[in-house]
């Protein structure tokens, strides 16, 4: 039961943590003559993650017994793309300062989101083991 | 990757656009440098970034995600030093000229406000980075 208690956001966590990373180097790059900016696809992330809450785990390994542990080891950066420019630099550096702020705020956001999700939940489960 | 990577990437960003603030620097305190010579004069600097790649990782090919940026090198501006009629300074050579340095103020600005903007966008980034992890090590309380 406690398998899947904090449902898709434990791997949501690792993907944005990934995602952070990437968009950080897109940023640190933003001066780099040449320079490809990359994002993570999240959706293919996820579910790389072994994440399909249906069953849909298209990388999850298989088990034989019930008491196989799952794999949990996030491949996020098999999910790099390259991001289109709108309009390419000369030096053929790709990176987009607004848009990759406005990403690295999004993916902030969508981290916290997740975070306070699965902190609800442990103070759900903190609450019903208290009996009060 | 992790979250603990952004502090590296950003780190080495913040190294890089400090290195690229010191030549700017270099270039506007030498933007009124003369000599007699024009191949001694001074020369504007401008770094070249390059990418880091991430070592560490299993996988070195193009797909692997990068490490942070950093300086290549420094390359020295080409363009041909003014020639100046100042037959009064000491440092003109025998028909009276002197040769000014290179270095194109205005463009030294622009620069200087672009590598200022980089460097507090990677502050960010590094703070950002911050806040989550000490929210994740929070978690449940």
């Amino acid at each position: 039961m406690f398998d899947n208690i904090f449902g898709i956001h434990e791997q949501a966590l690792l993907v944005h943590g990934e995602r952070l990373g990437v968009l950080t180097n897109n940023l640190a790059n933003a001066d780099t003559p040449g320079y490809k900016a990359r994002d993570i696809d999240f959706r293919e992330a996820l579910q790389g993650a072994g994440a399909g809450a249906e069953g849909a785990e298209p990388l999850a390994l298989t088990t034989t017994s019930p008491s196989h542990l799952t794999a949990m080891a996030s491949d996020a950066t098999a999910s790099l793309k390259y991001r289109n420019p709108y309009q390419a630099s000369l030096d053929g550096n790709t990176v987009e300062m607004p848009v990759e702020q406005a990403a690295f705020a999004e993916n902030n956001v969508r981290y916290q989101a997740s975070l306070t999700f699965i902190n609800n939940r442990i103070a759900d489960l903190q609450y019903v083991l208290s009996g009060q | 990757m992790s979250l603990f990577s952004v502090f590296d990437i950003a780190g080495s960003a913040l190294n890089a656009e400090t290195i690229r603030l010191n030549t700017t620097a270099s270039n506007l305190a030498n933007s009124e440098s003369v000599d007699g010579d024009p191949t001694k004069v001074y020369r504007a600097r401008h770094p070249v970034f390059q990418t880091l790649l991430d070592t560490s990782s299993a996988d070195l090919d193009s797909e692997s995600a990068g490490a942070g940026v950093s300086v290549r090198g420094i390359v020295e501006s080409t363009t041909p030093p003014t020639k100046r009629l100042d037959p009064n300074n000491p440092l003109a050579d025998k028909d009276g000229y002197v040769y000014l340095s290179n270095v194109n103020s205005i463009e030294e600005m622009t620069n200087m406000i672009s590598a200022n903007r980089s460097f507090a966008t990677d502050v960010d980034a590094i703070n950002t980075a911050r806040d989550l992890l000490l929210k994740t090590i929070s978690m449940g309380h």
